[in-house]
């Protein structure tokens, strides 16, 4: 255990968390936004596996990560608009529609891997890049400062995200259709275009964390996400479907996750328990998600489609 | 095809009604009725066409990799279909399929989406490994069912978990399945490096994959026919799927099942335990998830429990790939048996196809998913459908379905 309590261990365990945290975090904001307006999309981790792949196929083949992530992007924007046709215009049952894009998802991102790639070549990660200055404050500097662009990001998304839905006139339609879709309607508020939007704008989300999970290690496989995607639904649950909450939530997967690894490399978890400590942030998850449930109020609306009159 | 409504039709319904020639014009009547107007088309033909829809763009997806889509359908078709020995290898991989799809049906049926079959495959599977390692001298007419039981007492306690926390704590139970799934696959990883390890089998070689001893002979499901993998199991698929069919459509508890399904609140007013219902539902979805698991370790051709570290590890996805069964067969446990075979020769079928051609079987997985995509998009069109349908029966004062119908094909 002494080992584990060293300026080096400890300074780079943070970090390594605050990395592990960042797809969770994308994946987890988008969601938020769609939740807020109503729609349950649990197609998240099929969106994030063929984003993962579309930046790994485009960065293999341009040699260009940034590239990579913005078609990441426009996979999520396009699978987005798919999602929202089903739940929103069809009014499909959402939970069970969004494991159909799972499941899609799933098989085509391998089937693509496969045909198109063939062997696992890795491709250049994104470098981290020091914040002048701030990079210097010593232990801090190290563990928050000296990321990669794409980690600054998603963290500077939370206020962003937090300040569009609580500040601005398009965040209060949102809510609005959330809560309340009939009295939104009544007030000449179109249901439908709030509510692709958000979808659109969560699913590119998911596709960008899917990207950015893709850029940690830099090699694709069947199945990357290993239910990534799933998580980071329940950590929208878990934040309480604010912004910041969900930014705890990651924020505690990732320090979870990196401290088990961390163990586990330095042998406080003995070798044959591995697995079993591997099963910690999943049952945390659960735990949480059982002592949160029912202390916050989720969205009136979420999971039910809008049909006027009705 | 599996009928939109999931018990008698109304055409049904109405034949049963008179008897003899006036039975029949009413038949005939509907039919004319039906084709005068989108219903036949929506109501009869939404799912075939959903499949149809998505081996299409399966096709097209084929093309698009330089090869020939038909020669690649006909290698999956005679892949899965042609023959005897085809016939048997899906029927056998339809199995678990069939067991997790009547879980899912149960589950729905309560409107409780149990998303966990894959970890409740896997704890069936490994509380039945541990009981052939524990006694393993005992006859087959006692050890196989309860290898069985405990099969089914270990996948119905984790579905069980996420049933509760459903039904007293309001936690979403599709998040709380899935993580199941991942403790679940960690727990096997576990013990299969341990505790149930094949104690001969040397780590020192690199590439092994962790795996129990050889179980004991007395639990392995007997082939039922000779020359062929085909063993009890799909006796036993068979028989669960008829026992829920008339669990769900014959008995009280049934009954109570598809209330709260359809309505918590007016089950509750109308005094039925919906809590305690929404647990038991999930708590017999699991445990038949436990016997697919218990299907897969003990009718495997090795006859050990083996996993590959993998997500979807000795399971081959089949959790998942219920849901996509169930829904396909309408939710119902007999067309799931059809829906089980169908999709089971997908899978057989992909590995024909992919040496025909050299499609990987990842496009089944993709054309699964699209089936489910399509066949939930459809959902609203059919219920619109229905709703027409029925305004037309009130206006012609033809009402005379009991609540019960009402009931059952309102969740349809």
């Amino acid at each position: 255990m002494s080992h584990f309590f060293t300026y080096a261990v400890l300074t780079a365990t943070v970090a390594s968390a605050i990395q592990y945290s960042t797809p969770f975090l994308m994946a987890a904001l988008g969601e938020t936004v769609g939740q807020r307006s109503g729609v349950l999309n649990l197609g998240v981790d099929g969106i994030m596996l063929l984003g993962a792949f579309g930046c790994y196929y485009v960065a293999l083949e341009t040699n260009n990560a940034a590239l990579g992530v913005l078609v990441g992007i426009a996979i999520g924007a396009v699978l987005g608009l798919i999602t929202a046709f089903m739940s929103v215009t069809l009014k499909a049952q959402q939970g069970i529609s969004g494991i159909g894009i799972f499941i899609f998802g799933l098989g085509l991102s391998d089937l693509l891997f496969v045909k198109l790639v063939g062997t696992p070549v890795p491709v250049s990660r994104l470098h981290p890049w020091a914040i002048p200055l701030l990079s210097r404050i010593p232990a801090i500097g190290r563990m928050f400062f000296k990321q990669n662009v794409l980690v600054y990001i998603a963290f500077l998304m939370v206020p962003a995200i937090a300040f569009v839905l609580y500040r601005t006139n398009y965040g209060t339609k949102v809510l609005a259709v959330g809560e309340n879709p009939a009295a939104a309607d009544s007030l000449g508020i179109s249901v439908a275009r709030i509510r692709y939007s958000t979808v659109i704008f969560g699913s590119a989300m998911a596709g960008l964390a899917g990207a950015t999970l893709l850029l940690l290690d830099g090699i694709f496989q069947q199945d990357l996400t290993q239910s990534a995607g799933f998580i980071a639904v329940a950590l929208v649950y878990f934040g309480a479907w604010r912004p910041a909450g969900v930014m705890s939530g990651s924020l505690l997967y990732g320090i979870v996750t990196a401290v088990v690894l961390q163990w586990k490399s330095l042998g406080i978890i003995p070798l044959s328990a591995a697995d079993l400590a591997a099963t910690a942030p999943a049952v945390i998850t659960v735990l949480a998600l059982v002592a949160l449930a029912g202390r916050f109020k989720q969205p009136a609306q979420l999971g039910k489609p809008y049909v006027r009159g009705a | 095809m599996p009928p939109v409504t999931t018990t008698e039709g109304p055409e049904t319904k109405n034949a049963g009604a008179g008897g003899g020639p006036e039975s029949a014009s009413r038949v005939w009547k509907y039919v004319l009725r039906s084709v005068g107007s989108r219903r036949l088309f929506l109501s009869w033909l939404a799912l075939p066409l959903s499949a149809v829809a998505a081996l299409i763009i399966g096709a097209l997806l084929i093309l698009a990799f330089g090869a020939n889509p038909l020669t690649g359908y006909h290698a999956l078709v005679s892949g899965a279909f042609g023959g005897s020995y085809a016939l048997a290898s899906t029927a056998q991989k339809a199995v678990p399929l069939a067991l997790v799809a009547v879980g899912i049906c149960i589950a729905v049926r309560a409107n409780v989406w149990n998303i966990g079959g894959e970890g409740q495959i896997v704890t069936g599977a490994l509380a039945g490994t541990a009981t052939a390692l524990a006694l393993p001298n005992l006859p087959t007419i006692v050890l196989l069912p309860l290898v069985l039981i405990a099969s089914a007492l270990a996948g119905a306690f984790w579905a069980g978990i996420a049933g509760f926390f459903k039904a007293y704590f309001n936690v979403n139970e599709i998040l709380s399945t899935i993580m199941l799934n991942l403790v679940a696959v960690q727990v096997m990883n576990y013990l299969l490096s341990g505790p149930l390890v094949n104690k001969s089998q040397s780590f020192a070689v690199t590439g092994l994959i962790p795996q129990t001893k050889l179980l004991s002979q007395h639990a392995w499901l007997p082939t039922i026919v000779s020359g062929t993998q085909l063993n009890l199991g799909v006796v036993i698929a068979i028989a669960v799927a008829i026992a829920v069919y008339f669990l769900l459509w014959r008995t009280g508890f049934g009954f109570r099942i598809r209330a709260v399904g359809f309505s918590r609140e007016a089950a509750s007013y109308a005094g039925m335990p919906v809590k305690r219902t929404m647990m038991n539902a999930m708590f017999l979805s699991g445990a038949c998830c436990g016997i697919a698991g218990a299907v897969l370790v003990f009718g495997s051709i090795s006859h050990r429990m083996v996993t590959d570290g993998s997500l979807t590890g000795f399971t081959g996805n089949d959790g998942f790939n219920g849901i996509v069964v169930a829904l396909f067969g309408g939710l119902n446990p007999l067309w799931s048996i059809l829906s089980a075979y169908l999709f089971g020769g997908l899978l057989v079928g992909g590995t024909a196809m992919q040496a025909a051609i050299g499609v990987p079987t990842d496009l089944v997985t993709t054309i699964e998913g699209l089936v489910v995509v399509l066949v939930v998009s459809m959902e609203y069109l059919r219920r619109r459908a229905r709703i027409h349908e029925e305004a037309d029966e009130v206006e012609k004062g033809a009402d005379r379905r009991t609540g019960l119908l009402k009931l059952t094909r309102a969740r349809a």
